[in-house]
């Protein structure tokens, strides 16, 4: 019944082929039309696939459709199969959901830009590979789909490939999310070799039956399966690619870095979560990179100029609100606020997208201001996922995602309350930063937009009319808006917390596949009040505190603001503590200088070497051509002896 | 028997050494000429007479002259000698003919002991076995004849 | 008496070949050059000789009738070519006959 479940992830790809090949030929709205209506035709075919696995819940709680087998060797044989269980439901919703309101609103905003059908059809592959990513059943092909995102992002950051700067960020996230890849094919060779399967399901089975909790196998499989996670999620200590790949366009900010292939990790740990039960340090581990993201990345947030920026580091720090979810055994919560973080962080980055649009691709937030009055529709969107990203009310996605991890995070033992701590402090700065960005930004005297030209420096040809200073979102462009706006403000009631009348209906969909672990919601209704209002009260607090700091801020003038810009604190926040420096010092300038000391080395100088001796031998044979008749002829002779000799001797 | 090969190899080898370090083209033909008369006698004692006769009439005697008649055509030094450089194949040329005439003096080659092959038996062998290879040298020589008398040609 | 042991004859021819063909060699005056072949032509006939003699048969002379009569020839057309080369360059130089 459901064996049409591979349209899915076959719809964009079809799309990415035909824009592959035809689209420079065709026009922008037929490109439009195969771009975005192939995620829209998927998202279709995902909801309804999706309705049926509700209505009748198949065997199990989960389907597979085998499509081919990949690799046959004894033993050895993983398939071409997807799977369709409760995890990959949810996964496929909001991939192609937000997918296809991100390319509904590409289709307007990228419409100026060279390259239209190239973005599409990146686009459309990238939405593809996310798909065969999350409906993989098992690791290998996963890692294929994996390796695709990396590839489609490697690609979308770099998309305007004329500025260098761009390939530069492009290449580093590459480059860096690589490091992580590696990792986790090393964990897959461990499998592969140990368990003999890369099935999920089986290596669930066999890994609690063949790996005592806490062996060193199960330890250094999990380890290595969290390397790979920090790589695509831009968590400690594989962070510093992120805020740089905001080199891209916005769609592709929201798609790909805030919505979906940095989720990448949180949905690989959570696939695998059985592996990561049998090593409970790893999962400590996976907390504490967690909790120290989400400040890490909080603070740096708070010092950003460039709008994308703020938001990059902000969902670095979701993210480790998410790792953290892991890491205390709250897989559903994880996931649901991968859910509701999808909603949120794509709203922000697109309405960023449109301010940015409007200031004639300005990205520094002291440029801009006054954005409430220019363009209304806009702010208020802003504002429902700014309070979404707060936790504050009446927007319920953040808030229930949110409060869910929190209560799970005290309800884990002793190191559970400091993480919650960490938690409510992180709250706190969310609050902080992005009202901060809010005030500035859409806040005070409306300025005029930069001259035309400025800004990415992306050649638009004849297409950046002077005239966008005062853009609205047009109803292409509003529609995602008004409907990711929407999701914020109801979304939350997908799981909406117990003890204030709501039901689990999400974390209650998702047991079949992510059984709660050891953490059970156990506690008192009063301690979860208690515990939500703490949370409530943070974020509010970020509020006033944010109004005073922008208030200061831009009463001061410009040589006082010039030095609190480079005061020692608010440059190393606003290099993301430093990272990219130490990195730079530890890992690049010894590589290169490696590289550099041996461009000339062994192996390179063997083949010089044969060449040489290729010349010498030349140069010697050369004498035997050089015209003198008695040279020939005692060539001859010895020949001659030679010969003799060698009758006579042998 | 042994002595007169001996002194005859001793000849022949010392004046085909003089004869590659000569810086003389004509001093370099006169030792030649004393090797291949050495080369003579001893194919005399290996009881080869007839070939021997053979060597000095057509290497000794046609080769050499023609090597002479080039010399003379190239010009490249005049055929009178100073008296000096006679000395040594005179000297040579005394020791063979010394060695020829004790030899011929002591009778037929020493006895039944050296297998004496005359012309007969040549000629019977050269119009026998090997007619074939006596028509091909005639051939050979024909056209040496033609060749040397086609480049030889002035072309006017 | 003793006849000649073939081994010294044989070894004689040997000396007599290579002094020749070191005169080849080493000397640069074409003259000496086709002497020097000659001396080389003769060591192998007289080898021939010495073979024919040792065993007391007519083939070892006809041997030498045949390659006398083809150094004759040789020498007649070398000579002419020699005679040639030398109107032409002017020098008897070998290691001048290389090249245009």
């Amino acid at each position: 019944m459901l064996s049409w479940i591979w349209c899915i992830p076959a719809l964009p790809f079809a799309g990415f082929l035909v824009l592959a090949v035809f689209g420079g030929r065709l026009s922008r709205t037929l490109t439009a039309v195969i771009g975005a209506g192939s995620v829209g035709l998927s998202f279709l075919a995902a909801a309804a696939a999706s309705a049926l696995f509700v209505s009748y819940p198949p065997a199990g709680s989960s389907f597979t459709l085998l499509l081919w087998q990949w690799v046959n060797m004894s033993g050895f044989s993983p398939a071409i199969s997807f799977t369709l269980d409760s995890l990959s439901v949810v996964m496929i919703l909001v991939v192609t959901g937000v997918g296809f309101l991100i390319h509904l609103y590409s289709t307007r905003f990228m419409l100026d830009e060279e390259g239209y059908s190239r973005f599409f059809a990146y686009m459309n592959l990238f939405v593809g590979s996310m798909l065969i990513l999350v409906m993989a059943e098992n690791l290998l092909l996963l890692y294929l789909g994996w390796e695709g995102v990396g590839l489609c992002s490697y690609l979308l950051i770099g998309f305007w490939y004329t500025d260098p700067e761009n390939g530069r960020s492009a290449r580093k996230a590459f480059i860096v999310t690589r490091i992580g890849d590696v990792s986790l094919s090393v964990a897959l060779f461990i499998i592969a070799t140990t368990l003999g399967t890369l099935d999920v399901r089986e290596i669930a089975q066999k890994a609690t039956a063949m790996w005592p909790v806490g062996s060193t196998l199960a330890v250094a499989t999990a380890a290595l399966l969290l390397g790979g996670a920090v790589g695509k999620s831009a968590q400690l200590p594989l962070q510093t690619w992120l805020p740089d790949a905001m080199a891209g366009p916005s769609p592709v900010s929201a798609l790909i870095h805030a919505a979906t292939m940095v989720t990448a990790g949180v949905y690989l740990i959570a696939r695998t979560h059985v592996l990561f039960q049998l090593a409970p340090a790893v999962l400590l581990a996976v907390a504490i990179i967690g909790a120290a993201g989400i400040l890490i990345a909080g603070l740096s947030a708070t010092t950003q100029r460039n709008i994308k920026r703020i938001l990059a580091y902000s969902t670095m720090s979701q993210l480790g609100y998410m790792f953290l979810a892991l890491g205390v055994g709250a897989w559903s919560g994880a996931i649901f606020h991968l859910v509701t973080h999808a909603f949120f962080k794509s709203l922000l980055f697109l309405g960023a997208g449109v301010v940015i649009l409007a200031m004639n691709h300005e990205h520094d937030v002291f440029a801009m201001g006054g954005m409430a009055r220019k363009s209304p529709f806009t702010f208020w969107t802003f504002l429902i996922g700014a309070f979404a990203l707060a936790a504050i009310p009446p927007t319920t996605a953040g808030l229930s995602s949110k409060d869910q991890i929190l209560s799970q995070a005290w309800q884990s033992g002793s190191a559970g309350k400091v993480f919650w701590a960490l938690g409510i402090a992180g709250a706190f700065v969310t609050s902080v930063y992005i009202f901060r960005l809010v005030f500035i930004v859409f806040g005070g005297k409306p300025r005029a937009a930069a001259p035309a030209g400025h800004g990415h420096g992306a050649p638009s040809g004849a297409g950046v009319a002077a005239g966008k200073d005062g853009m609205q979102a047009g109803a292409v462009m509003g529609l995602p808006l008004f409907l990711l706006a929407v999701l914020c403000l109801v979304g939350g009631f997908l799981s909406f917390p117990q003890f204030l009348g709501g039901k689990p209906i999400l974390v209650g969909f998702l047991q079949t596949t992510l059984p709660q672990g050891s953490v059970a919601v156990e506690s008192s209704v009063q301690t979860e009040w208690m515990l939500s209002i703490v949370a409530e009260a943070a974020s509010l607090l970020g509020i006033p505190v944010a109004w005073l700091i922008v208030r200061r801020r831009l009463r001061m003038p410009a040589t006082a603001a010039a030095s609190v810009d480079n005061a020692a604190h608010v440059r190393f926040l606003q290099s993301g503590w430093g990272f990219d420096w130490l990195y730079d010092r530890v890992l690049v300038k010894p590589f290169m200088l490696l590289a550099k000391v041996n461009a000339r080395d062994v192996v390179d100088r063997f083949f010089d070497g044969v060449g040489g001796l290729n010349m010498l031998l030349s140069r010697g044979l050369r004498w035997t051509q050089n015209g003198r008749v008695r040279w020939y002829a005692a060539g001859a002779a010895a020949g001659a002896v030679l010969i003799v000799a060698a009758v006579v001797l042998l | 028997m042994n002595t007169v090969f001996a002194l005859s190899a001793v000849v022949a080898v010392a004046a085909t050494v003089l004869v590659i370090t000569r810086r003389s083209a004509v001093h370099a033909l006169l030792y030649l000429v004393v090797s291949l008369l050495a080369v003579a006698v001893i194919m005399f004692l290996l009881g080869a007479a007839f070939v021997a006769a053979l060597e000095v009439i057509i290497y000794a005697g046609a080769i050499m002259v023609l090597f002479v008649f080039v010399i003379m055509l190239i010009g490249h030094e005049s055929i009178a000698m100073n008296p000096r450089a006679w000395i040594g194949p005179s000297v040579m040329s005394a020791v063979l003919l010394a060695e020829l005439a004790w030899v011929l003096a002591r009778g037929r080659l020493g006895g039944a002991s050296v297998t004496e092959v005359g012309p007969k038996q040549v000629g019977i062998a050269l119009f026998g076995p090997y007619l074939l290879g006596a028509e091909m040298a005639a051939f050979l020589l024909l056209a040496g004849l033609v060749g040397a008398f086609h480049l030889g040609r002035r072309r006017n | 008496m003793a006849s000649v042991s073939p081994e010294y004859a044989l070894l004689l021819a040997g000396v007599l070949f290579c002094l020749g063909l070191v005169g080849v060699i080493v000397r640069r005056n074409l003259l000496f050059i086709l002497l020097c072949v000659e001396i080389m032509l003769n060591s192998a006939g007289l080898a021939f000789v010495v073979a024919g003699a040792r065993w007391g048969q007519p083939d070892g002379q006809v041997m030498f009738i045949f390659l006398l009569t083809m150094a004759a020839a040789e020498v007649a057309v070398g000579l002419a070519l020699l005679i040639l080369h030398f109107n032409r360059r002017k020098t008897l130089n070998a290691d001048m006959m290389g090249g245009g």
